[in-house]
């Protein structure tokens, strides 16, 4: 009884790997010539793969879930007592590009044949004088997150490539925030919901590791948020914009709203006064509050005030949706609840979605100030460093204030220098006098 | 997406004659056709079928390079094809397998080109004047229409002698009339009253984009423009894509000029094995067309017509001998020797392809264990 491997064909045009999705045998299973085997996902397409014999499968060589290079045998199949439908020798020839990137466990002769995989055969290959050390050994499967269902894509309008990256990026699209044509799910968008997902990650010390270098192959995850994130830092020019203030009348106010029964049981803190001066300075400038597209801007004449909040999974970016529609009061009691839900690790992704502008209170960590980067898709984020007593001059004498700075990064295609300085002289002014509020 | 009022059809999706003003000019054609051509149409549409649904298979399997199914065009495809004389020459696009085959290609130059072996390398006129597939999208038009004229300089048509006189039939896709080519050679077709019958399927799609998309007007109304007559047809009735060509063909033959002919079908599955159609079509759409189908209501008509069980199990039987003959051939395919990229550059020898052999040869051998 013969056994015969299926190789993983490169099933589009130059597809060098593919995931296994999901099996539709299992060991033991008799199957007949074209029974679909498997489902797989390139980064073209979901494919269904017929299987090239009649018999009774062996052994599943790759698990659900994991992503192999085109040539690598998939599924072991024992033919029952007739002749293997495997091509034998004379087929050699066009398998000699697929056999280079096959693993070296393979056993049967691969007969595959398609674009594109050569090249990388060849870099595989070892030179006759190279040392054994320089073996990088054969491919290694790279284990994936959690794929999307394939019955639950369909319902989402998104390319093959950005389901990929979506899949890359460990984004499931259903929760991301589509901005293109009939609600088609754009790069951007997915690369937005990941980075609010994991922009920052709290840091745990591990132990030094015990090889004095590691190597990281820069492929796969790796490679697509690098290549994500250069297109992102050259795609938005950051300008930011510092400035110290005396905020001790906010800490006053602050005060005051802590001991007022209004504000009983509610949570103040300098930052529920900046987030109110963020949207009454958006008000007076309103393009700091807006989307670049390459057609046009998009001014959001609404606020959804996103808060940069530590979470045990990272740093997100939950928004007070409507947040010029809010008393203060409201305003405390929405940041509170934005917090708890947050710091519970319970925020939803809608939640996440449709921010037009942001605050990071790196404060909160001590820092007096930083160059914040700007939440994609919108134009500008202000960073509130930490409120200490600080000496400040006061009429020709040096007093004990509580001092601040106030950063804010804009994106320059749209904000420029003038409108930048004039959002946070803005900020500025309520910081130091609140009652310009009441504007 | 659908037929119109304008769409000829000849036979309903029940399988019944349509018998009107409409179709009076064309129902003696198939009144002249015999049991046996009327069976051959059945035959021929099942077994390409069949083949095609397995070539798709080998690519899945990795045998072939890529596929390019032919699967719901079968009638507008045999009906065509039929209506050819052994005279006409045919200009395929990239899909017309079966008519390939009507033409005497053995269907494994087809699989050998989408393996990457050959270039497509058939002698049409080894092959009853079937021309080679163009990948390039709409060239074929152009290749087409010279071919007409040149037939008119050689005086081979219009002499009135219909068994020796020529025509051109050429095939393209909805996608191509979006070519500039295919303008270009409506242009010269009609300037030189080409013996030429341009035979469009538009089967809805051009890989994901939707003719809708790419002409406001029906496709059939655009030669009018060009002075050119269009007719559209149910392009997944077999029965109107042969008699409606073949009337146009004879026109062609005649010295008449040229004609367009629109075959409204649906390309069931993908554009090429590339694709994944499930992302851009919706199910509805593949429900209308699959109760069009062009086999289904065949079977339907050649039954009414007393045709017993007997003739379908034995189509059903060549159609699994062909497959099944195909794959065990695709599977003794072997590859193309590397030498052969450059062997066939120059027709003598040449010291740059000596030498660039010898580099990659070299270079084979430095790898350990030698050429791979």
């Amino acid at each position: 009884m013969a056994s015969s491997d299926f190789s993983l064909p490169d099933v589009g045009e130059g597809l060098t790997e593919a995931e296994i999705v999901a099996w539709k045998v299992k060991p033991g299973d008799t199957v007949e010539m074209n029974q679909i085997l498997v489902e797989i996902e390139t980064a073209k397409s979901l494919v269904e793969l017929p299987s090239p014999f009649a018999g009774t499968v062996t052994a599943l060589l790759v698990e659900e879930g994991q992503t192999v290079e085109v040539g690598t045998a998939i599924i072991s199949v024992s033919s029952e007592g007739g002749v293997p439908t495997t091509p034998a020798e004379e087929a050699t020839q066009v398998a000699d590009a697929a056999a280079s990137v096959t693993a070296p466990e393979e056993k049967s002769g691969a007969v595959l044949v398609g674009y594109g995989i050569a090249g990388h055969g060849v870099s595989r290959r070892r030179g006759a004088n190279a040392a054994p050390a320089a073996n990088p050994g054969a491919p290694a499967a790279k284990p994936r997150p959690a794929s999307v269902p394939a019955a639950a894509a369909s319902a989402i309008i998104a390319k093959p490539p950005i389901r990929k990256l979506a899949k890359d990026l460990g984004v499931e699209l259903a929760d991301v925030l589509a901005t293109g044509l009939a609600g088609e799910i754009t790069r951007d968008d997915v690369v937005r919901q990941a980075s609010q997902a994991s922009v920052f990650r709290n840091i745990q010390t591990p132990e030094w590791g015990t090889e004095r270098e590691e190597r990281i192959p820069v492929k796969g995850v790796r490679k697509a948020i690098a290549s994500a994130m250069v297109q992102s830092a050259f795609t938005a020019p950051h300008v930011s914009v510092f400035v110290d203030i005396d905020a001790t009348r906010t800490m006053e106010f602050v005060k005051r709203l802590k001991n007022s029964t209004d504000f009983a049981g509610v949570r103040v803190s300098p930052l529920l006064i900046i987030a109110k001066a963020v949207i009454w300075a958006v008000r007076r400038n309103p393009t700091v509050n807006s989307t670049w597209t390459e057609k046009e801007i998009i001014v959001r004449h609404y606020v959804n005030l996103g808060i940069a909040a530590a979470t045990p999974r990272g740093l997100i970016v939950p928004n007070v949706k409507d947040a010029q529609e809010l008393s203060l009061l409201d305003l405390a009691k929405s940041l509170e609840q934005l917090t708890i839900t947050a710091r519970d690790g319970r925020t939803q992704p809608s939640e996440m979605a449709g921010g037009t502008v942001t605050i990071t209170n790196i404060g909160s960590y001590g820092m007096d100030t930083g160059t914040p980067i700007i939440n994609p898709g919108e134009a500008a984020i202000v960073a509130l460093g930490s409120i200490r007593q600080k000496p400040w001059v006061v009429d020709g004498q040096v007093l004990p204030r509580y001092v601040t700075t106030v950063g804010a990064s804009f994106d320059h295609r749209i904000v420029d220098g003038d409108v930048a300085s004039r959002f946070v002289a803005d900020l500025a002014s309520v910081l130091e006098e609140p009652a310009l509020l009441l504007d | 997406m659908s037929y119109t009022a304008a769409t000829v059809q000849l036979l309903t999706t029940e399988g019944t004659l349509v018998t009107s003003d409409a179709t009076a000019e064309y129902l003696p054609y198939i009144e002249k056709l015999s049991d046996d051509q009327l069976r051959d149409f059945h035959r021929q549409m099942v077994v390409i079928r069949r083949f095609d649904l397995d070539a798709a298979n080998l690519q899945r399997q990795g045998q072939l390079a890529m596929w390019i199914p032919s699967l719901g065009q079968e009638a507008a495809q045999v009906g065509s094809g039929f209506a050819a004389k052994p005279q006409d020459h045919i200009f395929p696009s990239y899909r017309e397998h079966v008519i390939a085959r009507i033409r005497g290609v053995d269907l494994m130059r087809i699989i050998e080109m989408l393996r990457g072996l050959s270039h497509g390398g058939w002698d049409p006129k080894e092959h009853n004047n079937f021309h080679l597939y163009t990948l390039v999208l709409g060239s074929q038009t152009l290749h087409a229409t010279g071919y007409a004229m040149g037939v008119q300089l050689d005086g081979a048509t219009a002499t009135g002698n219909p068994d020796t006189d020529e025509a051109v039939i050429v095939y393209f896709g909805d996608g191509s009339t979006s070519q500039g080519d295919v303008s270009e050679s409506l242009v010269f077709a009609a300037s030189y009253q080409t013996p030429q019958v341009f035979f469009l399927q538009n089967n809805q799609w051009a890989i994901s984009v939707p003719v809708a998309r790419q002409s406001r007007t029906p496709l059939y109304l655009r030669p009018g423009g060009f002075g050119i007559p269009g007719v559209q047809i149910d392009g997944n009735d077999v029965l109107a894509s042969y008699a409606v060509t073949t009337a146009n063909l004879d026109t062609a033959r005649s010295g008449g000029g040229p004609g367009f002919i629109e075959a409204l079908t649906y390309r069931m599955g993908a554009h090429t094995t590339s694709d994944d159609p499930t992302k851009y079509r919706d199910a509805v759409e593949l429900e209308f067309w699959t109760k069009a189908d062009p086999i289904t209501r065949y079977e339907k008509f050649l039954r009414s017509r007393g045709e017993g069980d007997a003739f379908f199990a034995d189509v059903e039987a060549e159609a699994s001998d062909l497959t099944a003959d195909i794959r065990r051939r695709t599977l003794a395919l072997g590859g193309v020797p590397v030498s052969d990229m450059f062997d066939n550059v120059y027709s003598e020898p040449h010291p740059l392809m000596d030498a660039e052999r010898t580099w990659l040869e070299n270079y084979e051998a430095s790898f350990e264990g030698g050429p791979a």
